[in-house]
């Protein structure tokens, strides 16, 4: 199952860019899971996640919790909780 | 952009013209207009803000904010305009406004917009210093606690 991946602002920059598609295994569920099997990665991957309470998720451009499932998911975006206005 | 239409969501690197807006809002046939203008705050060496977004998603985001204050209030339009890109201390960063028959609606949804687009909106702020230096805006406990008292009907 390949999903495009979308990182933005602090989180974007640990990493180093903007996105990339991902095929991850089946055991890999939900938001939660991605971020642990990115994680894993280590380096930039690592960092960008190390603290999960300021990560914030959308699928297909709607916001959605960790536990929520990539079932079915085209687009997913990980970002730092967000601060305009 | 149909001018009859209640609801205006922009996103754009270019400057509001407040002025211009409100009238918009006030062509709509209402006794009041609020407004909030959220400029970049100058101070402690900073010499620019730059504003990074989710561009397919922030159109949608702000349009949902813009559709759940119309069904919370009487109103008869809102107006959204959020700014990305790089910014200097004293430029606009965005204006939420509504229009209605009395002032009690406009200006609790005036409030409402600003304080769920600070939550519900995927844009991030980066701050650049004088010195070379620069960091990314933190998320404030305020924002959410002032999202979240909107929650309850």
């Amino acid at each position: 199952m390949a999903i495009e991946i979308l990182y933005f602002a602090r989180v974007r920059e640990a990493i180093g860019h903007g996105g990339e598609t991902v095929s991850p295994p089946d055991d890999v569920r939900t938001i939660a899971d991605l971020v642990d099997w990115l994680a894993a990665r280590g380096g930039g991957y690592a960092e960008a996640f190390a603290d999960r309470s300021r990560l914030r998720a959308a699928i297909d451009q709607l916001f959605v919790t960790p536990d929520a499932s990539i079932a079915g998911a085209r687009e997913i975006a990980l970002f730092p909780p967000v601060t305009g206005g | 952009m149909n001018r009859a239409d209640p609801i205006l969501i922009r996103v754009t690197a270019d400057d509001i013209d407040v002025g211009t807006e409100l009238g918009r809002l006030e062509a709509l046939g209402g006794g009041a207009v609020a407004s909030f203008v959220g400029l970049v705050r100058g101070g402690d060496g900073l010499v620019a803000m730059e504003l990074e977004h989710h561009p397919a998603m922030t159109q949608a985001a702000l349009a949902a904010i813009a559709d759940e204050a119309m069904a919370r209030w009487p109103l008869a339009g809102v107006t959204i305009i959020h700014r990305h890109g790089r910014l200097v201390p004293g430029d606009r960063i965005v204006l939420t406004a509504a229009a209605s028959a009395h002032r009690a609606a406009s200006l609790a949804a005036c409030a409402f917009l600003i304080d769920w687009l600070k939550t519900k909106a995927p844009f991030w702020k980066k701050e650049h210093f004088q010195d070379g230096a620069s960091q990314w805006v933190d998320a404030r406990a305020a924002d959410d606690e002032a999202a979240a008292r909107w929650s309850t009907r």
